[in-house]
C-alpha cells in the first residue's frame, strides 16, 4: 500500500504476495460457494422427470400459492424475529456495556451467550417442554388462576419466533454491545455541553451512531432465521411451512432435487435484496 | 444404465459428473469409515443401526456393518446416485417403491430359494411390487399400520372404530397428524370410501376435503419423533397415522397407549431390504439379509429401540409379551381390513404432495 502511494511499483515478488495469501479463500469460496452455486443454478432448471431445460421449476412457485404462502410466512416470521431481538438486544446490550463495571463486563457477557454452548435441537426441544400444554408456563398460568385452560402456545408461530429470538438476542447483543464499546465518551459529552438531555442524546447521537452494529446484528438474524429449518419444524408443530421446510418437502420422498434447488435460489434472491437494501450499514469501517 | 447414458443431454452429463465430483468428495472425507475392505455397507432407516440388531451378525460373520440412515426414498436414492457404484451393499427401502429402484438398474435380483417366504405373512409378501418381470428384487422385512393411534384413558376406545371420529367436534385439538402425505391421504380415503390402490387424480378434490377436516381438528403436523412425543406427552390424545410404530415400543413407560383398525380399515406399511447389483460383496449382502429374515433377525428388528413394527416372517422369535405388545395374535385379522400404501405414479405422487402442501398451509 505505502508503496502505490509513493507511486513506485512493487517488486514481482511482493505483487505476487497478496495472490498467493488470498488464494486459499479463493479457492474455498470457488470449491465450496461458486461451484456449488452453478451446480444448484444449473440443477433448477432441468425437469424432475425427463431431460432438457426448462423454468417449470420457478414458474411453479409462482403459480402455487401454496408456495407463495410459504415465502410470505417466512419474511413474516423473520421480520417478527428480527424486530422483537432487536428491541430486547438493544437494552440488554446498552445495560453491559454502561451499566456493568468494566470487570464484570466479560463474565457477564460469557453468561449471556452461554446459551449459545448448548445444542441447537436440544435447545428447541427444551422451548417445547416448557411451551407444551403441560409445560411451565402453561402449569403456572393455570396454577396462579390466570387462565382456566392451558394456552395453546407450543406448534403455534409463537412457539417459533419465541425459539428464534432466544437465539438471536444473543446475537444481537454480541453486535451491539462491540458498537456501543467503540463509541467515545466524548460524543456523548459533546452533546450534553450542546444543552442535550439523556433523551436526545440517545436519539440523535448514540443511535444513529450504532446503527451498523444494529443493521449487521438485524442482517446476521434476518440471514440466518429465513433458511433455518430447524426451529420452525420442532416449534412451529408444521402448522404452517416456512421456505425451508418446503426445500426439504421436496427432497424426502420424492427426491426432486430440482425443484428443491429452484426454491433455494429463490430464497437466495430474496437474501440477496436484504442484503443490498442493508449494504449502505454493512460496512465494517465506521464514517 | 449405459443406454441411458447414451441418450442424456450435456446438462445431465454436467450434474452427473457434479454428483461424482461432490461423491468423490465425500468418500474421501469419510474414508476412515469405509477403511476395511470387507465391510458390509447399508443403506438404512433408524431401525437398523440398532446395536442389539447388528452386533450378532458382526460377530458370526467377523464383519462391520457401516450404516447410513436416511428419510425418505428420494432421500435414499439421492445418496445413491451421488456415490459410486459398489459403495453400498444393501438398502431399506417402502416396498412400494423397490420398482424406482429396479428402474433405475440398482438392485440385484434375490434368489427365492435362499429366503423364507414360506414363512411370512402371505399379504406382506407385496409382490406387485417386490417382484419385477418375474424377479424378487426386494423382500419385506417389517410391516405395520397407518390408523389411529390413542391414549385409551382420554379418548373413548369405541370411538376409535370409526374414521368419523377424526374430523367430528369431540376431539377437536386433541389430533395430530403423522408428517407423511402418502399413509395420511391413504387413511383419507378409506374415510371417504375408496380404495388405496384405486385412487386417480379425480379423487383429489375429495380427498382434500377430508383431509382438510382433519386439519381443522388437528393441533400439530409432526413426522415420527414430534408425533410420538406429541402422543405420549398429552399434548395430544389421537395420532392420525400412527399405530403400532408409536404405541408399542412406548407400552412399558406409557400402557395407555393403544391402537386401533377402524372399520374403515387401515393403511398396510412395509419396508423391504434390497441388494444391490454393484455390491462388491454380495455372498454377505445376501447373508445379511438372511440374518434379518431369520426367526432372530426378525425380533429384533421388530423391537428395535428406534420404532417397533410387525416382523414379516410369522416364525419371529419374539417373547410372549412382545406378541401381545405388536398384537401379534390379531395380525390375520387386521390384515383383511388393511389396504395397500397409495402407489401413485410420479405425476399423481407431486399433485398428491401439492395438495398436502396446501392442507399444511390451511389455516
Amino acid at each position: 500500500m505505502t508503496a502505490a502511494n509513493n507511486g513506485r511499483a512493487l517488486p514481482r515478488a511482493g505483487r505476487a504476495l497478496p495472490w498467493a495469501l488470498v488464494t486459499p479463500a479463493l479457492g474455498w469460496t470457488l470449491l465450496f460457494f461458486v461451484l456449488p452455486f452453478i451446480a444448484m443454478g444449473l440443477s433448477s432448471l432441468t425437469a424432475h422427470e425427463g431431460s432438457g431445460f426448462t423454468v417449470s421449476n420457478y414458474s411453479q412457485f409462482f403459480t402455487n400459492p401454496s408456495y407463495w404462502q410459504a415465502m410470505v410466512n417466512s419474511l413474516e416470521v423473520t421480520a417478527i424475529v428480527t424486530v422483537v431481538s432487536v428491541l430486547l438486544a438493544y437494552p440488554f446490550a446498552w445495560i453491559l456495556a454502561e451499566q456493568v463495571p468494566e470487570r464484570w463486563q466479560r463474565l457477564a457477557l460469557m453468561l449471556a451467550v452461554l446459551p449459545f454452548w448448548t445444542s441447537y435441537v436440544v435447545r428447541s426441544y427444551s422451548w417445547l417442554l416448557v411451551l407444551a400444554q403441560n409445560g411451565v408456563i402453561n402449569r403456572a398460568l393455570t396454577g396462579i388462576g390466570v387462565v382456566a385452560e392451558p394456552l395453546q402456545l407450543a406448534n403455534t408461530r409463537f412457539a417459533t419466533v419465541t425459539g428464534f429470538v432466544h437465539f438471536f438476542v444473543m446475537l444481537l447483543t454480541l453486535t451491539i454491545f462491540a458498537n456501543l464499546k467503540q463509541l467515545s465518551p466524548s460524543y456523548r459529552k459533546a452533546a450534553a455541553d450542546l444543552g442535550a438531555g439523556p433523551v436526545r442524546t440517545f436519539l440523535h447521537v448514540i443511535l444513529p451512531l450504532t446503527l451498523p452494529g444494529i443493521m449487521v446484528g438485524a442482517f446476521l438474524t434476518f440471514v440466518l432465521c429465513i433458511g433455518d429449518y430447524i426451529t420452525p419444524q420442532i416449534l412451529g408443530g408444521n402448522n404452517e411451512l416456512l421456505m425451508p421446510q418446503l426445500v426439504m418437502m421436496q427432497i424426502g420422498r420424492r427426491g426432486d432435487f430440482p425443484l428443491a434447488s429452484a426454491l433455494s435460489i429463490i430464497l437466495m434472491a430474496v437474501v440477496t435484496i436484504a442484503y443490498l437494501a442493508c449494504a449502505r450499514w454493512l460496512k465494517i469501517e465506521r464514517a | 444404465m449405459s443406454a441411458s447414458s447414451a441418450s442424456r443431454n450435456p446438462l445431465s452429463t454436467l450434474r452427473s459428473h457434479l454428483h461424482a465430483a461432490c461423491a468423490a468428495t465425500a468418500l474421501l472425507l469419510d474414508a476412515g469409515s469405509f477403511a476395511q475392505a470387507a465391510d458390509l455397507n447399508a443403506l438404512i432407516w433408524c431401525d437398523h443401526s440398532d446395536p442389539a440388531l447388528l452386533q450378532p451378525f458382526e460377530e458370526a460373520n467377523n464383519v462391520k456393518v457401516n450404516v447410513k440412515e436416511f428419510e425418505g426414498t428420494g432421500a435414499g436414492l439421492a445418496i445413491v446416485e451421488q456415490s459410486q457404484p459398489g459403495d453400498w451393499d444393501v438398502m431399506v427401502i417402502d416396498s412400494i417403491d423397490v420398482p424406482r429402484g429396479v428402474e433405475k438398474g440398482l438392485f440385484e435380483p434375490l434368489p427365492d430359494d435362499k429366503l423364507p417366504l414360506a414363512d411370512m405373512f402371505p399379504q406382506v409378501k407385496m409382490e406387485g411390487s417386490t417382484v419385477v418381470g418375474g424377479k424378487r428384487y426386494g423382500i419385506t422385512e417389517k410391516f405395520g399400520y397407518n390408523t389411529i393411534g390413542y391414549n385409551k384413558t382420554k379418548v373413548d376406545p369405541a370411538d376409535m372404530q370409526s374414521m368419523a371420529a377424526l374430523t367430528g367436534d369431540k376431539y377437536k385439538g386433541k389430533v395430530a397428524i403423522y408428517d407423511y402425505y402418502l399413509p395420511v391421504i391413504g387413511m383419507a380415503a378409506l374415510a371417504i370410501g375408496k380404495k388405496t390402490a384405486d385412487l386417480t387424480e379425480a379423487d383429489l378434490p375429495a380427498l382434500k376435503d377430508e383431509l382438510l377436516k382433519m386439519k381443522a381438528n388437528a393441533k400439530l403436523v409432526g413426522e415420527v419423533t414430534a408425533s410420538q412425543t406429541a402422543l405420549a406427552t398429552g399434548e395430544v390424545d389421537i395420532l392420525v397415522g400412527g399405530g403400532e410404530w408409536v404405541t408399542a415400543g412406548l407400552a412399558k413407560e406409557n400402557p395407555a397407549l393403544d391402537f386401533s383398525i377402524p372399520k374403515e380399515g387401515a393403511v398396510l406399511w412395509s419396508q423391504s431390504l434390497a441388494m444391490f447389483k454393484d455390491s462388491k460383496n454380495k455372498d454377505m449382502a445376501l447373508k445379511f439379509i438372511q440374518y434379518i429374515m431369520s426367526p432372530e433377525g426378525q425380533a429384533r428388528l421388530a423391537t428395535s429401540s428406534c420404532y417397533w413394527g410387525m416382523p414379516a416372517n410369522t416364525k419371529a422369535a419374539l417373547t410372549d409379551d412382545q406378541k401381545k405388545i405388536l398384537r401379534f395374535d390379531e395380525q390375520p385379522g387386521f390384515l383383511a381390513r388393511a389396504q395397500a400404501y397409495p402407489a401413485p405414479n410420479a405425476d399423481l405422487d407431486k399433485k398428491m404432495q401439492d395438495m398436502w402442501t396446501e392442507m399444511l398451509q390451511a389455516k
